[in-house]
């Protein structure tokens, strides 16, 4: 089986890109099967049973979506095995831009759009950086120049990374996609004892553990303050 | 390289500082050292506070200076002197009805058939440089060869430059800022002066003038037509511009054509607007997801050609005398 993860900032279009991608992985008769991860709510297990692909999800609550995606995975990589998958992806909204829930040796894509201003690049951390495959989306509704310079910028922060422009609408070059993201000759059995590329926040204060009150005196563990610098 | 400090590396690549500027790297005040050792002045600290990759910042800045290396280096290397398309198959497994399509810059080729039938996938195999390779089976050659796998994947080096009617400018800025921008992207080393050429250009092409300090976001739809044309011409760095019709309200497109055309550009345009259809010298026929025909315009089309455009100045010269708020008469338009 092989296992791809797909991260990227809300909204960017990662669910219109796997479909697409998927519609050619069912025309060449290659099972695919989707796991969403998100954090409060998700309709996009619908959209993938409706392609006809078998779809888990898990919700993350109150945990940070890329903490419970590391937690999670090696249970989900079992699943995909029992169902007997050739490919197995995996999508996470990026809600944290500051984790990622990238794996190395296991490939890595970022869905990011064209629409969400060109500092996002900049902005994004880990999630851009750390990716195999970065798909733009969204380059039918901005000008050229725009989807010039986004790339550009994309390459400053991740020249390692192979760019491509995906359309999420009309599925321009998610047959190219989906060349990447699935190599027949790979078989992974478990992620076990495989390693995140990059570490998690080591974040743990006290309104980790449950605290609700304001006040230094409640705050224990891992505090930052915020620099408001002094009044002359 | 890497014994260079960041003050030498600077004056060697000045397009590093967008690599700092990207990666959120403050490099000031560690001129006098090497890049490594600017990394390594990072605490745990920081570096877990920034997330910071130390490592994959540090290889990523030479692979970095390779690729603008060979972008800016091989501009001419990069040139593309044509185009071939080799057929494949439509989507019923029949062979493509033509033998083998080159187009050169310069040269203007329309694309017909209706929606659905096979045109992104046309076009994403020319972008994609297939190599039998994609459902069609069809080969895309450039120069008579082989094309270099970088057309796949490189941000900088992309084959196809897309104008299409849905797209708009998202960014808030005047003119002469989105234009130095795009610039600025591709290390343009006069941007002020291209800015005016563009401008100059799009002018030519939209009815309404505009200038250098308008808003991009209040540009007319014409005007802001006008401005992707001129821009695609003249600063992107893909040789083929791929036009998804274009309107015919407030701007000349005959005279964007002949803007990119004298660019040197390799214009692909699908259209069914018979005025546009018949500028081109050949035009591709798509049918069930494959190339029909390639039909030349015949001598007769051409002549056609002249009467459609006086049936269009008609109509523009009409649309012209209602908006100043005139009453149309039979005798003055025809
Ligand atoms: N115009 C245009 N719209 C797109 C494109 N790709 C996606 N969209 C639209 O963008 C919206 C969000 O797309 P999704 O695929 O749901 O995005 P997502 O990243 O999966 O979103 P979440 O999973 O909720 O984070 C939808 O309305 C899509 O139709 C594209 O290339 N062009
Ligand atoms: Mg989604
Ligand atoms: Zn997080």
């Amino acid at each position: 089986m092989n296992l791809t993860i797909f991260s990227g900032p809300p909204s960017s279009g990662k669910t219109s890109v796997i479909l697409k991608a998927i519609a050619s992985f069912q025309q060449r008769n290659i099972a695919v099967g989707v796991v969403k991860f998100d954090c409060l709510y998700t309709d996009d297990d619908a959209l993938y049973e409706k392609a006809g692909v078998p779809v888990k999800k898990g919700l993350s609550g109150a945990l940070c979506p890329d903490h419970f995606f590391a937690s999670n995975i090696e249970d989900v990589v079992r699943w995909g095995k029992e169902k007997n998958l050739d490919l197995l992806i995996t999508e996470s909204a990026g809600l944290c831009n500051r984790c990622s829930p990238y794996i190395a040796d296991i490939k890595g894509v970022c869905v990011i759009d064209n629409l969400s201003g060109i500092n996002t690049p900049k902005k994004i951390g880990p999630m851009l950086k750390a990716a195999d495959l970065v798909v733009i989306t969204k380059g039918d509704i901005v000008s050229q120049a725009e989807r010039e310079v986004f790339a550009s910028r994309v390459g400053s922060v991740n020249p390692k990374a192979n760019i491509l422009h995906v359309n999420g609408l009309t599925g321009q070059g998610a047959f190219e996609l989906s060349t990447l993201i699935y190599d027949e000759k790979e078989d992974i059995s478990s992620v076990q004892g495989m390693k995140l590329r990059f570490p998690m926040p080591a974040a743990m204060c006290s309104y980790c553990l449950g605290e609700t009150r304001i006040g230094e005196s409640y705050q224990l563990g891992n505090v930052k303050k915020i620099e408001l610098g002094e009044e002359k | 390289m890497k014994n260079l400090t960041l003050s030498q590396l600077l004056i060697k690549y000045p397009f590093i500082t967008d690599y700092f500027e990207q990666n959120n790297l403050e490099i000031a005040g560690y001129e006098n050292g090497t890049f490594e050792e600017y990394l390594r002045h990072f605490t745990r600290e920081q570096i877990e506070d920034k997330a910071l990759d130390i490592e994959r910042l540090s290889s990523d800045l030479w692979i970095f200076i390779e690729q603008m290396e060979s972008f800016l280096g091989i501009e001419k290397e990069n040139e593309v002197r044509s185009l071939t398309i080799l057929p494949g198959k439509d989507k019923y497994g029949n062979p493509e009805q033509f033998e083998k399509l080159t187009i050169l810059p310069s040269q203007i080729i329309s694309i017909v058939g209706p929606t659905g039938s096979g045109k992104s996938r046309l076009l994403a195999d020319i972008e994609w440089t297939a190599n039998a390779d994609t459902p069609t089976g069809r080969s895309i050659l450039i120069n008579d060869q082989e094309p270099d796998r970088k057309w796949r994947y490189s941000s900088n080096n992309k084959l196809v430059a897309q104008l299409s009617q849905n797209m708009n400018f998202v960014m808030d800025l005047s003119v002469k800022e989105f234009i130095e921008m795009h610039a600025q992207s591709r290390m343009i080393s006069n941007p002020e002066e291209v800015a005016n050429k563009i401008i100059e250009a799009a002018n030519k092409l939209a009815g309404e003038n505009f200038t250098i300090d308008t808003p991009i976001t209040s540009l007319s739809g014409g005007q802001s037509r006008a401005l992707m044309i001129a821009d695609t011409a003249i600063l992107s760095t893909s040789p083929i511009v791929l036009i998804d019709e274009i309107e015919n309200a407030g701007i000349d497109r005959q005279k964007a054509l002949e803007l990119l055309v004298s660019e040197e550009k390799i214009v692909l345009m699908a259209t069914h607007d018979p005025l546009l259809a018949l500028i081109a010298d050949k035009r591709i026929v798509i049918k069930n997801g494959g190339i029909h025909a390639v039909l030349e315009t015949s001598q007769e089309e051409k002549n056609l050609l002249n009467d459609f455009d006086k049936i269009d100045s008609v109509m523009r010269n009409a649309r012209q005398k209602l908006r100043a708020g005139e009453i149309l008469k039979k005798d003055e338009l025809f």
